[in-house]
């Protein structure tokens, strides 16, 4: 068979990232939405780590600090959806539309 | 240490990430969508392992895993209610949405195809031994700036999460 | 054939790093089988002992002494009926124990039991078993969830509130014992779990030992912690009986139940495991280097045999003492024949072939034995946290403890 290369994981990246954006565009649930970003960033992730086997360990701190910042934004998510469930009792992201004329 | 059977793992390996993601997008019960995820993450963290990455694989079981997944559960504990699994699931402009999705696909498979020899055989034998160690020196080295502020900006975050979530302020 | 099985006993690395598949398979088997083993002989030690320190006898009637208790209750336990929730959700229902239990077994693949005895060295052990321990928060609450009821769904968010609270005081004295490795001859510390057993030996103390008594206080951190994280007593508060009617496995009945059960006993003797490599010297005999030479080795070898001898004799003393009425010979015979089961195994520990492989794991399993009391004993003595007491000894008292342990070990370290 042929030999597992870099290309290989950058495949699997694209296609988690891909899976990750049709997440993020047609689903109605926010927390679907957002776990969907959590598979976009993971995507990003593979591809960082993927590259630091040829060129150092750097890609491995860069994947570091993003899995540091996808905790703290996954918080900050959490807790606006939990304050809008509040007010607005509806998990829809189509009923977001206070603002709209 | 030799690799054994990378060839199976790695496709067994994708085969469970990618396939968890498409159960995340696609489910109707948000707990289910989260438990797909969990299996999605450890998935990948079995392939930071084959990236000779033992440290980044670890963190992503302890952090993502084992912290950002209890607090999605928490959070779809808190909020799920029985009216928003009865309803229509996917928007109304969904088509569009796949459509644009599968054209950023293309874009990177034609960027693949295209620099397929740009990054071949060119792979350094990393000493799985050390890397921790080696992550220390580089992280406490080069990149203690941005070690400081990231500790920051998850205290903000800290912050940011207890005022939003709090009844009153 | 034999010559593949005694190469093998001669290797000197663990079967992970070998790359052998068919000894890691038998270690794992092997682990298994000890790790079920020692939850049946917990689950009779802990109503016995319990019982003694409450002044009375525990179970005595089903074999002699109690002893046929853990198996006609997991008889009893397999034959129940299986009940399912009518409004729950099959499949997380389903694997919420599946879960628990994966993550409580799979913190065995690390534990050391010996300088080649564990499944795999990985050289981020400690990492991997601290990661994998917090995946059990997971399962705990897809368990009260599925349950679709009020106190299932109280004890769930308890508990994992609770274990996550001091997942943190615990990781904080885990890094404290990993920076101590750190102060080797050498200069480099390790996470393997083999790689601190064998800085300990290089640096001639237990951890719990060093800088007297620092490493007292990350051990005492570490060990109040573990017990709130497995949920025992005193910090059993979602799953006390009185409190919550069992918490999040309220409705799990029959086999579930006790898949709940086996992972809390495998979780306790995985935890007191770590607490045993990373502080109190792993598979080391007490004092390697103050009592060395051939005689102190040859007296230290003879304590496996010593100990299993000890536990014939007194089972041949509760023999004498049964009472000498023609209903009880069955139970007599039996003890006798259980006590004359201890001795060979002592005899047989005797042999000097199987006295020094044997060595290592006598000794890691004697330390473990030891924490296994001492839960069974807080049991028996410490009243029971209230939650709010419980989120306040892990946040205010633990965590500040833990941090400063690690900066004074650290200044302790580098000024030394």
């Amino acid at each position: 068979m042929v030999p597992i290369t870099t290309l290989h994981y950058l495949v699997v990246a694209a296609a988690l990232f891909v899976l990750g954006v049709i997440g993020v565009l047609t689903r109605r649930n926010v927390v679907i939405v957002l776990m969907s970003i959590e598979l976009i960033l993971n995507a990003v992730n593979l591809n960082l780590v993927a590259f630091s086997r040829l060129y150092g360990l750097h890609g491995q701190i860069f994947a570091i600090f993003v899995i540091t910042d996808a905790a703290a934004e996954a918080a900050v998510g959490l807790g606006i959806l939990i304050a809008f469930f509040r007010n607005k009792e509806t998990v829809n992201v189509d009923e977001v539309d206070l603002l709209k004329w | 240490m030799q690799p054994v059977a990378t060839t199976f793992f790695f496709y067994f390996l994708a085969l469970v990430t990618v396939i968890s993601g498409v159960l995340v997008i696609t489910r109707r019960n948000p707990v289910h969508s989260a438990l797909a995820l969990i299996l999605a993450l450890l998935g990948q963290a079995g392939l930071y392992l084959m990236l000779y990455a033992p440290f980044v694989a670890g963190v992503q079981i302890i952090l993502y895993a084992g912290g950002i997944m209890v607090l999605f559960l928490f959070v779809i504990m808190l909020v799920s209610i029985e009216r928003a699994q009865k309803e229509e699931q996917f928007n109304n402009m969904w088509v569009v949405g796949v459509l644009a999705a599968l054209v950023l696909g293309g874009l990177f498979t034609g960027v693949y195809v295209k620099g397929r020899d740009l990054f071949a055989g060119r792979e350094i034998a990393l000493p799985e031994q050390s890397n921790t160690q080696q992550i220390a020196v580089l992280l406490y080295g080069n990149y203690m700036f941005a070690f400081e502020i990231a500790s920051l900006l998850l205290l903000v975050a800290i912050i940011g999460a207890v005022v939003m979530a709090k009844k009153r302020i | 054939m034999i010559e593949y099985i005694t190469s093998y006993l001669k290797s000197d690395t663990t079967p992970g790093q070998a790359g052998n598949f068919l000894w890691a398979f038998i270690y794992i088997l092997l682990i298994f089988l000890g790790l079920s083993v020692a939850v049946i002989a917990m689950n009779w030690l802990e109503r016995k002992i319990l019982a003694h320190m409450q002044v009375r006898l525990g179970p005595m009637r089903v074999g002699p002494h109690g002893l046929l208790q853990p198996i006609a209750d997991a008889i009893k336990l397999l034959i129940k009926e299986d009940i399912m929730p009518s409004e729950s959700d099959p499949f997380v229902f389903w694997t919420a124990p599946l879960i628990v239990v994966l993550t409580a077994f799979t913190v065995f693949i690390v534990v050391p039991f010996g300088p080649t005895h564990a499944v795999t060295d990985m050289n981020i052990g400690v990492l991997f078993m601290l990661g994998v321990s917090s995946l059990s928060v997971l399962g705990v609450v897809m368990a009260g969830w599925a349950s679709n009821s009020h106190y299932p769904l109280m004890g769930a968010l308890r508990s994992s509130a609770q274990m996550v609270s001091y997942e943190i005081a615990m990781g904080l004295a885990v890094i404290s014992a990993v920076l101590m490795t750190s102060f080797n001859p050498s200069g480099t510390g390790t996470l393997s779990m083999i790689g601190i057993v064998q800085a300990q030996e290089a640096q001639s103390t237990w951890f719990i030992f060093k800088f007297f008594p620092l490493g007292l206080i990350a051990f005492f951190v570490f060990a109040v912690a573990m017990v709130a994280e497995t949920n025992r007593a005193p910090f059993d508060l979602p799953e006390a009986e009185s409190e919550l009617t069992a918490g999040f496995h309220t409705e799990y009945s029959g086999f579930r139940w006790s898949l709940f059960f086996l992972a809390e006993y495998s979780a306790m003797i995985a935890v007191s495991s770590i607490a045993v490599t990373l502080w109190l010297g792993g598979w080391l005999r007490p004092f390697p280097h103050w009592l060395s030479g051939e005689t102190w080795d040859l007296v230290f070898s003879l304590f496996p045999g010593l100990t299993f001898l000890a536990m014939a004799g007194l089972t041949f003393y509760s023999v004498a003492r049964m009472p000498k009425h023609p209903y009880f010979r069955a139970q007599t015979m039996g003890l006798a024949g259980f006590g004359a089961l201890l001795g060979l195994i002592g005899l047989v520990l005797f042999a000097p072939l199987v006295r020094d492989r044997v060595q290592d794991i006598y000794w890691f399993a004697a330390k473990v034995a030891g924490f296994m009391y001492l839960y069974i004993w807080y049991r028996g003595t410490f009243p029971r946290y209230r939650f709010d007491q419980l989120m306040k000894v892990g946040w205010k008292i633990l965590l500040p403890i833990g941090l400063g342990v690690l900066i004074v070990t650290a200044i302790l370290g580098i000024a030394l």
